[in-house]
């Protein structure tokens, strides 16, 4: 399985993902600069975490407007599987691919800590290695971890079984 | 041409930030603050000297990256 990595100036968790992908996948990944415009033939997307542009404006928002992120949302459109993780999540949201935004935490501070996670949804590629209700242990790391959207969205999400996860 | 754009958080979304702010206004003695809400400023030179077609511009720079319409608001000055 072929997979690619989207690199941009402030990614800061590429390499974990060039790594852990090494480990799972059996082989290195592209690594793709986000000032190109072509992608490599790929069976899978991540865009890693970090703080793209410094977080300038707002986090994620610079990127998604970055050059490569036209080719990402041209395959994620043909079916590509795309995997956004922390930065990666808010660029995904910032370039209209998913809905909502991810804002400020509430109690402003920065998080980094273990939490567990129950699976929601154990139906998808991305879940298929969980199994229903399993309760797993992460490391979270953000400032801006509170999404937000509208009620019609949180509903349409909710009824689709579009919550991988919940703490 | 200058633009003046202001970008404000939608009613209704929190602001943990306006909140500290307000928090910190009340610790240093200034009463009567009964809410901050924080935004943006940002002041753009535009090289265009019709300003129905600025404001348009503007418009769509604000619709697309200066402002996420899913949680703020904004609100443009067109000035000569």
């Amino acid at each position: 399985m072929k997979t690619s990595v989207i690199v941009f100036p402030g990614s800061n968790c590429d390499r974990d993902v060039k790594v852990a992908l090494a480990a799972s996948m059996g082989s290195d990944p592209d690594m793709v600069w986000h000032g190109g415009t072509e992608l490599p033939k790929t069976d899978l997307i991540v865009v890693p975490g970090g703080f793209s542009y410094g977080d300038y404006l707002r986090s994620g928002a610079m990127a998604a407007h970055s050059p490569i992120m036209r080719e990402v949302i041209a395959r994620a459109n043909s079916g590509v599987p795309v995997l956004g993780i922390c930065n990666g999540f808010q660029i995904l949201t910032e370039a209209g691919l998913l809905p909502g935004v991810l804002m400020r935490n509430a109690a402003l501070k920065f998080i980094c800590r273990d939490v567990h996670l129950k699976v929601e949804n154990a139906g998808t590629l991305f879940m298929a290695g969980y199994s229903q209700d399993q309760v797993i242990r992460v490391p979270i790391a953000h400032h801006d971890g509170n999404y937000e959207t509208d009620s019609e969205t949180l509903k349409k999400l909710e009824g689709n079984g579009q919550v991988a996860f919940r703490y | 041409m200058k633009a003046k754009v202001h970008v404000t958080l939608k009613p209704g979304v929190l602001d943990p930030q306006g909140k500290a702010v307000r928090h910190a206004l009340g610790s240093l003695g200034f009463s009567g603050v009964d809410e901050v809400r924080q935004g943006k400023f940002i002041e753009i030179d535009l090289t265009e000297t019709d300003a129905a077609k600025a404001q348009e511009h503007v418009e769509s720079m604000c619709k697309q990256l200066l402002a996420n319409t899913v949680i703020e608001d904004y609100a443009i000055k067109i000035l000569e």
